[in-house]
C-alpha cells in the first residue's frame, strides 16, 4: 500500500492528485521550519488536554467552597501554600482547578459557537456565491447589516435580553458571527465558480447540488478552518468580556469570564483571583492565534508569500 | 461620484431601518418585554398596570410604527431608572466616549503606523520582530483584563495614575492606552502585509529601473497606496472602539456612554439600553458611509467605478 502511494505520487504533477500521507508530511515539515506554529499546536493541545481531563488533573472540585480558606493567595507568596498553587476565590473555592474546568468551559463554548456560526455561514455564503442575483442580494444584505453593528455592545445587548445560559451564550455567538464565514465563504466560491474544472462539471450536465457538493465545498475548507482557529480564539474573549458583566453562562459554571467578574470585585486586596483567568485566556488565545496563522500558511499557499 | 454615494446613503437607511427592527424584534418578541424591564420581585398587578402604560398588550404591527416613529425623532421614552429621556442621558454621556475613543485611536496610529510601515520595508529587522510581538500580544491579551492589572499596579501599588473617574489629564492614560490596544495591533499587521505586497508589485519595480530616488518610490508609491486599506480600517476601528468602550469605561468609571449600558443593564433599564444600541448603531453607520466617502476621494480606482464593494 505504502509502495503504491510512493509509485503514485513519484509520476504525478505537484500540487495534483497528492495523497493524505503526502500532505501530511508536507504539513510537519512545514512545521518543523516554522517555530511559532509549533508552540501554537502545543498551546493549543495542552488546552485541549485540559479541557478533556478536566475531573482528574484538576485536585478540588471547582465549586467546592470553604470560606474558612477564602481568598488565599498563591502558592510562591509568603501566605500561600501548595495545597492551593493558584490560590483560592473570595468563597474559598480552588483557583487552579477552576482555571482547568474553565477551559471546558471556554472551548465548548468557543468549539459549538464556531461549528454552528461556521455551518450557518458556509451556507449562506455558498449559496450567494453559487447563486447570484436576488438570493446573493438578500443573503448578503442580511450579512452587512450585521457586520455593520458595533458588535460587542449587541452581544452584550442580545445577552441582557436572554439571560445566562450555556445554550444562549452559543447560540449568540453562533448566529451572531456566521456572517464573518459567509462572507468569507461567498469570497472563495467566487473565485472557484470561475474555474475551469467547474465550468466543465457544468457544461457536462452536472446539478448544482454536484457541484457544489463535490467540487466547490472541498476547496472551501482550507480558509474555513483557518478562520474558524481565529474566531475561537475570538469567542474565548467574547465570553470573558460577558462574564465580566455577568452575561455568561450562570455563576454555577466555572468559567474565565465568571471568574473575571468576581475577581473584580475584590481587585484591590486578592488581585490574583482576577489575574489567573485573564493569564489563562492569554495562553489559550495566543497558542490559537499561531495556530491560525500556521494553519493559513499550510493551507493557503497563495498567502504564504506575504509573510515573510 | 454623486450616484454612488446616493446609492450608499439609501443603503445606510436601509441598514438603520434593519438595526431598528432587529432591537425591536429582540425587546419585544423573545419573551415578556413587561417582566423584562421590571425588577424580578414584581407582582402581576404591576406587571399588568406597566404593560398598559408601555403599550406592550397592542398589536406588534402598532407598535412597531408608534416605535419606529418615534425612533426617528430619537424618542426612546423615558429612562426606567433615571425618570429622564433616555436619548437625554445618552447625549449628555457622548463627549466623554468620544474623547476617549480619539485618544485611543490616535495614539494607537502613531504607534501602529511607524512600526507597520518599518517592519514592512525590512521584514526580519530587530523593529519588524518587535512590531510583530506587539501585534501578537495585542491581539492574544484581552484588554479588559489588562485594565485591571494595570490598576492593581500603576494606581493601587505605585499610585502614578488615578484608578477610576474623568478628573485630570492623567485620568485618562491607562483607559485610552488599554482600549487602543487591540486597534493598534490590528493596525501594525495590516500596515506591515500592505506595505509587503505593494512593494513586490510591478509599478513599484518599475520606478525603481527608471533610476527613481529609492525615499521619492517609499513616499509616493507605496505609502500612498498604503493609505487605502487603512483609511477604511480606521473607520471600522473607531466604530469598534465605541462597542468595545463598555469594559474599559465599566472598570475604570469613565462617566461614558459605555457605563451608562453597563449600569443600564444592571438596573434592567430596557428603554436606556435600547435607546443605546440604536444610538452607537447609528453613530457606526455614519462613520462607515463616512468611511467609504474617504475612500472614493483617495482612491480614483473606487470614484470611477471600478471597484464597488469597499467594505473591510
Amino acid at each position: 500500500m505504502a509502495r503504491e502511494q510512493v509509485l503514485q505520487t513519484d509520476h504525478s504533477l505537484p500540487d495534483v492528485e497528492r495523497t493524505f500521507l503526502d500532505r501530511l508530511a508536507y504539513a510537519s515539515r512545514f512545521l518543523l521550519r516554522d517555530r511559532s506554529g509549533i508552540i501554537g499546536w502545543f498551546v493549543f493541545l495542552i488546552v485541549v488536554f485540559a479541557a478533556i481531563f478536566s475531573h482528574q488533573l484538576s485536585p478540588y472540585d471547582p465549586l467546592d467552597q470553604n470560606l474558612r480558606n477564602s481568598k488565599l493567595p498563591p502558592a510562591w507568596t509568603m501566605e500561600g501554600s501548595w495545597d492551593h498553587p493558584f490560590g483560592t476565590d473570595s468563597l474559598g473555592r480552588d483557583i487552579f482547578s477552576r482555571i482547568i474546568y474553565g477551559a471546558r468551559v471556554s472551548l465548548t463554548i468557543s468549539f459549538f459557537g464556531v461549528l454552528m456560526a461556521g455551518g450557518i455561514g458556509l451556507m449562506m455564503g455558498t449559496f450567494s456565491g453559487y447563486f447570484g442575483g436576488r438570493v446573493d442580494n438578500v443573503i448578503m444584505g442580511a450579512v452587512n447589516l450585521i457586520l455593520s453593528l458595533p458588535y460587542l455592545l449587541f452581544v452584550v445587548f442580545i445577552a441582557a435580553i436572554l439571560g445566562r445560559s450555556l445554550l444562549n451564550v452559543v447560540l449568540i455567538f453562533g448566529i451572531t458571527d456566521a456572517p464573518i464565514f459567509a462572507r468569507v465563504a461567498r469570497g472563495e466560491v467566487l473565485r472557484i465558480r470561475e474555474l475551469g474544472y467547474v465550468e466543465s462539471a457544468i457544461s457536462s450536465g452536472a446539478r448544482w447540488g454536484r457541484i457544489i457538493f463535490d467540487h466547490i465545498l472541498p476547496n472551501l475548507i482550507g480558509p474555513i478552518i483557518t478562520l474558524a482557529t481565529f474566531e475561537m480564539s475570538a469567542m474565548i474573549f467574547y465570553e470573558a468580556g460577558l462574564g465580566f458583566l455577568g452575561l455568561s453562562v450562570p455563576p454555577t459554571i466555572p468559567s474565565w469570564g465568571n471568574m473575571l467578574s468576581i475577581g473584580r470585585q475584590y481587585l484591590v486586596n486578592a488581585p490574583w483571583i482576577a489575574a489567573f483567568p485573564g493569564l489563562a485566556i492569554m495562553f489559550t488565545s495566543l497558542g490559537m492565534n499561531l495556530l491560525g496563522d500556521w494553519l493559513r500558511d499550510v493551507l493557503d499557499p497563495r498567502l504564504r508569500r506575504a509573510r515573510k | 461620484m454623486q450616484r454612488q454615494f446616493l446609492s450608499r446613503l439609501i443603503q445606510s437607511l436601509f441598514l438603520l431601518f434593519g438595526v431598528l427592527l432587529l432591537v425591536f424584534i429582540m425587546v419585544r418578541m423573545t419573551g415578556d418585554p413587561a417582566r423584562l424591564m421590571l425588577p424580578r420581585e414584581a407582582t402581576d398587578a404591576e406587571v399588568e398596570a406597566f404593560r398598559d402604560a408601555m403599550g406592550f398588550n397592542r398589536p406588534i404591527p402598532v407598535q412597531f410604527w408608534g416605535f419606529l416613529t418615534k425612533a426617528i425623532q430619537g424618542d426612546f421614552g423615558k429612562s426606567l431608572h433615571y425618570k429622564i429621556p433616555a436619548m437625554e442621558l445618552v447625549l449628555g454621556r457622548l463627549p466623554a466616549t468620544l474623547q476617549l475613543a480619539s485618544v485611543g485611536l490616535l495614539y494607537a496610529l502613531l504607534i501602529a503606523i511607524p512600526l507597520g510601515i518599518i517592519g514592512g520595508f525590512h521584514p526580519g529587522s530587530l523593529v519588524d520582530s518587535f512590531g510583530r510581538l506587539v501585534a501578537l500580544l495585542g491581539q492574544s491579551i484581552p484588554n479588559f483584563w489588562l485594565a485591571m492589572m494595570m490598576i492593581v499596579l500603576f494606581a493601587v501599588k505605585l499610585h502614578w495614575f488615578p484608578s477610576f473617574g474623568r478628573d485630570e489629564w492623567k485620568s485618562m492614560i491607562m483607559p485610552a492606552f488599554v482600549l487602543g490596544l487591540p486597534t493598534m495591533s490590528r493596525i501594525i499587521r495590516l500596515t506591515r502585509s500592505s506595505v509587503l505586497e505593494i512593494r513586490s508589485e510591478d509599478f513599484i519595480r518599475t520606478a525603481y529601473s527608471k533610476g527613481l530616488d529609492p525615499r521619492v518610490i517609499y513616499v509616493k508609491h507605496v505609502l500612498r497606496n498604503v493609505l487605502i486599506p487603512l483609511v477604511s480600517v480606521i473607520g471600522v476601528s473607531f466604530g469598534y472602539m465605541l462597542g468595545g468602550s463598555i469594559y474599559i469605561e465599566a472598570i475604570f468609571a469613565w462617566p461614558g456612554i459605555g457605563q451608562l449600558i453597563e449600569q443600564a443593564i444592571g438596573w434592567r433599564d430596557f428603554p436606556l439600553v435600547q435607546a443605546i444600541a440604536v444610538f452607537v448603531s447609528v453613530v457606526v453607520i455614519l462613520l462607515n458611509l463616512l468611511t467609504d466617502m474617504a475612500y472614493g476621494i483617495i482612491d480614483p480606482r473606487i470614484r470611477y467605478g471600478e471597484r464597488t464593494s469597499t467594505s473591510n
